[in-house]
């Protein structure tokens, strides 16, 4: 088989996460973006893998370890964006500006300064 | 030297061809259509529930693509994880985050066309690079599978165990890290 197909699949769906993780505006359909650039790197390496004929098989190890890696990220950043929504009412990543430079949103604001009332309470 | 080496890389052509099919080719860019159609729609449907059903498709036809590269082990792997728990996860997300279930006018946020423009220049000058670069590189299906489970043993427990270990440690922090974020504080402890 000719080692284009592979690889330039493999860099087509990469491009394609990319594409998710920039335009998304929901967190989980970004994470799920970042699956698809996951997944595009493995198909990569199993790719180079099987055209080297390594035989430490480094590419498929890395694969599994890719994979592993993966579902411990999906489970912390669902935590994580879980978390986000239960405090904010929002999974959006555009409305979580409050590091931004301009004016805050007055109701992030408004949490904002609730939640320092609370802390400091 | 360079000679006998041009000689053998044209004697290659003449054996193979350029751009030669075979059957496992061909069932490789079909379902590599496949997949990519569905990666598409994934990033672009504007139903949260159904991007998650195409990433379903999407992580399929790459479990097939590696039976195709023979790496038997991986594609059940694939299967396992990616379908069968990280999407689930998403469902499960997407359903605590109460996403609408219907069509979200706001699913793509202003930037979009910016996005387009940077994922297009990427997908152009990966895919220049990488079609030049292995224009005239053959990948031999032929012979024992590359990635039998049997293999897959003996490489990951006789090389690979420090890594393969150090990983389980990582995955049972993340499981902890997960529980800790996740747990709804009481009331009183605020």
């Amino acid at each position: 088989m000719h080692l284009v197909y592979p690889a330039v699949l493999a860099a087509l769906l990469f491009c394609v996460g990319l594409y998710g993780v920039l335009a998304r505006r929901n967190a989980i359909l970004v994470l799920m973006s970042v699956e698809l650039m996951l997944n595009a790197v493995n198909l990569n390496l199993v790719a180079f893998d099987v055209w080297l004929r390594d035989t430490l098989h480094a590419g498929q190890a890395l694969t599994l370890f890719t994979i592993a890696i993966a579902a411990a990220e999906i489970g912390i950043g669902l935590a994580i964006v879980l978390q986000v929504h239960r405090n904010r009412g929002t999974a959006d990543v555009d409305r979580l500006r409050d590091l931004a430079e301009d004016a805050p949103d007055p109701d992030t604001d408004h949490e904002h300064r609730e939640e320092k009332a609370e802390a400091a309470a | 030297m360079t000679g006998t080496a041009l000689s053998a890389l044209a004697a290659e052509h003449v054996s193979r061809g350029f751009l030669s099919t075979s059957g496992v080719e061909i069932v490789f860019l079909l379902v590599g259509l496949v997949t990519l159609g569905a990666a598409v729609v994934t990033v672009t449907t504007r139903q949260l529930v159904h991007a998650a059903l195409w990433l379903v498709v999407a992580l399929g036809g790459l479990a097939v693509e590696y039976l195709l590269l023979t790496a038997e082990f991986i594609a059940w792997v694939q299967v396992l994880i990616y379908v069968g728990s990280v999407v689930v996860l998403l469902l499960f997300g997407l359903m605590l985050t109460k996403a609408p279930i219907g069509r979200s006018p706001d699913a793509d946020s202003g930037n979009r066309w910016a996005a387009l423009g940077v994922a297009g220049a990427a997908a152009a000058a990966l895919v220049w690079v990488v079609v030049d670069a292995f224009r005239t590189t053959w990948i031999d299906l032929d012979g024992a599978p590359q990635g039998s489970t049997k293999v897959s043993g003996e490489i990951l427990f006789r090389h690979w165990v420090l890594p393969f270990e150090a990983l389980s440690v990582l995955l049972l922090a993340a499981l902890v890290g997960a529980i800790v974020l996740s747990r709804r504080k009481k009331e009183e402890e605020r």
